[in-house]
């Protein structure tokens, strides 16, 4: 369980994919228009993920190395389309903001950097908690962009105003605005990882003089 | 489609719907290679030629292979793998056949398998009905708009270089911030409609 939690927390904070890995980026600038299109893009992705970790957990012992790139590819695609065709059924405004992200979910290097790196090493339950985890985390990531970017852009938190319509700008949801505002977002991240990382050092300094 | 609308058509790809910076496909290597103009060249070439030669490919795999066994749900595996295999092929043929593209391009082939834009032109010329011309068409402008936008970005990164910023913005926030600015210059172009 205490492994559990720990997987968890790496894949939301210390891990993030997006925010400390820096991968995924496309789907990160894209989809990060507003909240509902973000956390749908997520789950949507973590779902993929955990199903693709599961899969190739199960078969790691049977994929020849050689291939195994390739055999990560199919079995990813797979459950994009499953994926894709159960949103098309079910959430179907969604389906169609989101357009062609869907199925370039198959080429989200952190699904498969997960598969390469976790799960063709991992037994099953571990490789489905981090498919949970690292799948959250990217969640998390896209909401924390596209929250700024609604808000800013819009004056709108999930199609409530927030703000006064006078007050929005619309760079923010134009592309170029995606840039600058996942630059900002990284740069805080950045600031606060050096900040924990230099009171970290400095309370293992206090430990020393104790 | 006749010529004019094509070149139209062309022209929209390579700088009003310019792949980076209007629709966010491949933004993995347009950050990863464009620290050094030569390489990022090096990149967009081996790009352009990837994407020209899938959009043909994948083209006569939809229409003879999937829509005549109704299969075109079946479209993502079948281009992400018809994607694979060419890479592999093109990799093996320039090197047995013309070492020195080899030379230039070969390290960059293996990444594009996993670059978004070669599969979402494909996925874009099935979604707009485009015909075989149209697709190799649509193909070739949308990766040479990726080319020029991936070489003019690694001329301002080498500026970057120099640059004192904050400690906070080092690396990659001042990279993206910088891709941001140049996505405004090219927004300029959202203007130029037919």
């Amino acid at each position: 369980m205490k492994q559990f939690i720990k997987q968890l927390k790496n894949g939301l904070i210390d891990q993030n994919p997006v925010l400390v890995q820096l991968l995924g980026m496309c789907p990160t600038l894209a989809t990060t228009t507003s909240v509902d299109n973000a956390l749908g893009m997520g789950l949507a992705a973590t779902a993929v993920l955990i199903c693709s970790n599961v899969m190739i957990s199960l078969l790691r012992k049977l994929i020849p190395s050689q291939v195994r790139i390739a055999a990560y590819i199919v079995i990813i695609s797979g459950f994009v389309t499953a994926v894709e065709l159960l949103m098309r059924a079910y959430f179907y405004p969604l389906y169609q903001s989101l357009g062609l992200f869907i199925p370039l979910i198959v080429v989200n290097c952190i699904i498969l950097a997960r598969a390469e790196a976790f799960a063709s090493k991992n037994r099953v339950l571990p490789s489905a908690v981090d498919g949970l985890s690292m799948g959250l985390g990217f969640t998390l990531a896209l909401v924390l962009v596209a929250t700024v970017r609604e808000l800013l852009g819009m004056g709108t938190l999930m199609g409530v105003r927030i703000l006064p319509e006078a007050l929005s700008m619309t760079f923010f949801i134009l592309p170029c605005g995606a840039f600058v505002t996942l630059g900002f977002v990284i740069a805080a991240v950045q600031k606060l990882r050096s900040h924990r990382a230099k009171k970290a050092a400095d309370d293992h300094d206090g430990e020393v003089d104790a | 489609m006749n010529f004019g609308e094509i070149l139209l058509m062309m022209f929209t790809a390579i700088l009003v719907e310019n792949f980076i910076f209007s629709r966010f496909y491949g933004i993995c290597p347009f950050l990863g290679v464009s620290s050094q103009p030569d390489t990022a060249l090096g990149m967009g070439l081996a790009v352009t030629f990837v994407i020209t030669i899938s959009s043909a490919v994948t083209w006569a795999v939809y229409e003879f292979l999937l829509l005549p066994f109704e299969l075109d749900f079946l479209k993502t595996i079948a281009f992400i793998l018809v994607i694979a295999a060419l890479v592999q092929f093109i990799e093996m043929f320039l090197r047995k056949f013309i070492p020195s593209l080899y030379a230039s391009l070969g390290i960059y082939l293996p990444l594009i398998t996993t670059n978004c834009a070669v599969l979402s032109s494909a996925l874009l010329n099935v979604q707009n009905g485009y015909g075989f011309i149209e697709s190799v068409c649509f193909g070739l402008a949308a990766s040479l708009g990726f080319t020029l936008a991936i070489v003019v970005f690694a001329g301002v990164r080498a500026r970057l270089r120099d640059a004192k910023p904050p400690k906070s913005f080092e690396g990659f926030p001042l990279t993206l911030i910088a891709a941001g600015l140049l996505a405004m210059a090219f927004a300029g172009f959202s203007g130029v409609r037919f």
